[in-house]
């Protein structure tokens, strides 16, 4: 696989947002990837409300056979859901469970107007009907189960994007 | 050792005591419980992890606070919760404890929060679920005779962590009737397992046990000198109905001497925070003016108690998967 500029991916999703976006779009990272991503957005986009985070621990599908994970995050929507135009951030969309997880678990802090999907990296694999609105590169051949592609970021902010033998 | 709390992962199987229970333990429970605590500002106040799971509340002995918490927490985390108020039924017709349990198994179900006055009751339900392979049904223990009541421990802890953020430079105080209370006695273990460096308590000899120093604590027969530049005041209630002899004189002479007033409490730092498991004794082991007071945090401690018992049952409820 070729190397993967995390940095000139997220200028791509910027330009693919932009001419759809206005200031009182609002932003919800998954985290943890997901919550760097947004927050980058939130300043290139110059958008209006604050940055929600989603940790979909309590509304994975696999609760029953893999239990609770370590250490959930808080979920925070610092922002009215109801009829607002909410855009769900991941760096990296797989199944599209997770994704199926932030969109029920969004639905409890009342009824958006419109919910899009924007990634960073589409990897194939999907065992769900979902897809991004916004998707910077879409990989040609799905990645093998056996590999993770992350998303990491330094103190500046800067991302990277990291294949690992998962 | 075998404890018989954890499964072959070190994982939370049942949660009958905090004694004995591993630090990392009682650390991640508390870690859990931070996210629950947000789902009550949510326009949905449900979280769906324990769908189609039955709770069984076996209370053996009247609860309104406890049984009540439990019955939220279940049901924000989306279970079917069913509230057996057993000292009235089965139980009055000559029904064994096991007994009773076993046909409660019968009806499918997944985790006992049980109430006894006897200690080590909830134990002996564990044992013999482990002894029948049913080892897929998770026991919480919601206070058993004298002997322990952990979720009452875990959310003081919780609560103190909240206030306080750091255990290792606290001095915390436990004032009144340790003899009879359960909740000291978690409160003790916890305390010490997550490293408070002194743990006092405060109480009149006739309710103090033997050799109470042997849980690591300092003892005061003095409230005016055990609370001097404490960071914690944690309060008891006086349990008028466990008492038998004249362990005490009157609960207006116990007020005058133990009661936490005002101005006992201005010996304790300034930034202290009192605690109390409720239900409280106004006038006899606290004041009103402390307990409404601004260093007060007996309601919040209320609502913490919710998430904390959400991170309990999820956390027990999460394992099966991993047993089998």
């Amino acid at each position: 696989m070729q190397k993967l500029d995390a940095e000139a991916l997220f200028q791509t999703l910027v330009e693919q947002m932009r001419p759809h976006v206005t200031p009182d779009t609002a932003l919800v990272g998954i985290h943890t990837g997901g919550v760097w991503l947004a927050e980058r957005l939130h300043q290139a986009l110059g958008l209006k409300h604050p940055t929600g985070s989603i940790d979909v621990s309590f509304y994975r599908d696999d609760f029953g056979s893999k239990g609770l994970h370590p250490q959930p995050k808080r979920t925070e929507i610092p922002f009215d859901v109801e009829a607002a135009h909410v855009i769900i951030v991941d760096d990296v969309l797989y199944t599209g469970r997770t994704t199926r997880a932030a969109i029920n678990e969004l639905f409890d802090f009342g009824r958006p107007a419109r919910v899009d999907l924007a990634v960073l990296v589409d990897r194939g694999g999907r065992e769900l009907p979902i897809a991004a609105r916004y998707c910077a590169l879409t990989l040609p051949q799905p990645l093998p189960a056996s590999q993770n592609l992350q998303l990491e970021t330094d103190a500046a902010g800067a991302l990277t994007l990291r294949l690992i033998d998962a | 050792m075998h404890n018989p709390q954890l499964n072959k992962h070190g994982e939370l199987q049942h949660l009958l005591t905090i004694d004995g229970l591993p630090r990392d333990v009682i650390t991640a429970i508390l870690d859990t419980a931070a996210p629950f605590t947000e789902v009550a500002e949510r326009e949905v106040k449900k979280l769906p992890l324990l769908r189609g799971k039955s709770i069984f509340n076996l209370f053996f002995e009247n609860s309104t606070r406890t049984r009540t918490t439990f019955e939220i927490a279940a049901k924000r985390l989306s279970a079917d919760v069913v509230n057996l108020n057993v000292s009235t039924s089965s139980t009055a017709k000559g029904e064994s404890l096991l007994d009773t349990v076993d046909n409660l198994c019968a009806m499918q179900a997944d985790m006992f929060v049980v109430r006894h006055a006897a200690s080590g009751a909830p134990f002996l339900i564990a044992q013999h679920l482990l002894a029948t392979g049913r080892d897929h049904i998770h026991v919480v223990n919601a206070g058993d005779g004298r002997h322990a009541h952990p979720t009452q421990g875990l959310l003081d802890m919780y609560t103190i962590r909240h206030y306080k953020k750091d255990f290792t430079n606290l001095t915390v105080a436990i004032v009144g009737d340790v003899l009879h209370s359960r909740v000291a006695r978690s409160q003790i273990a916890a305390l010490t397992t997550l490293g408070v460096p002194e743990v006092r308590v405060i109480g009149p000899k006739t309710l103090l046990p033997t050799e109470v120093e042997r849980m690591g604590v300092r003892v005061f027969h003095d409230i005016r000198e055990g609370l001097k530049g404490v960071d914690v005041v944690m309060m008891l209630r006086l349990q008028n109905e466990r008492m038998n002899g004249a362990l005490l004189p009157t609960p207006q002479e116990y007020y005058k001497v133990w009661g936490l007033t005002a101005e006992k409490l201005a010996l304790a730092k300034p930034d202290a925070i009192v605690m109390h498991p409720g239900p409280m004794n106004r006038g006899v082991e606290i004041d009103s003016s402390v307990a409404d007071g601004a260093q007060a945090v007996i309601l919040p401690q209320v609502t913490f108690g919710i998430a904390v018992r959400m991170a309990v049952m999820s956390m027990l409820a999460g394992q099966q998967g991993s047993n089998k």
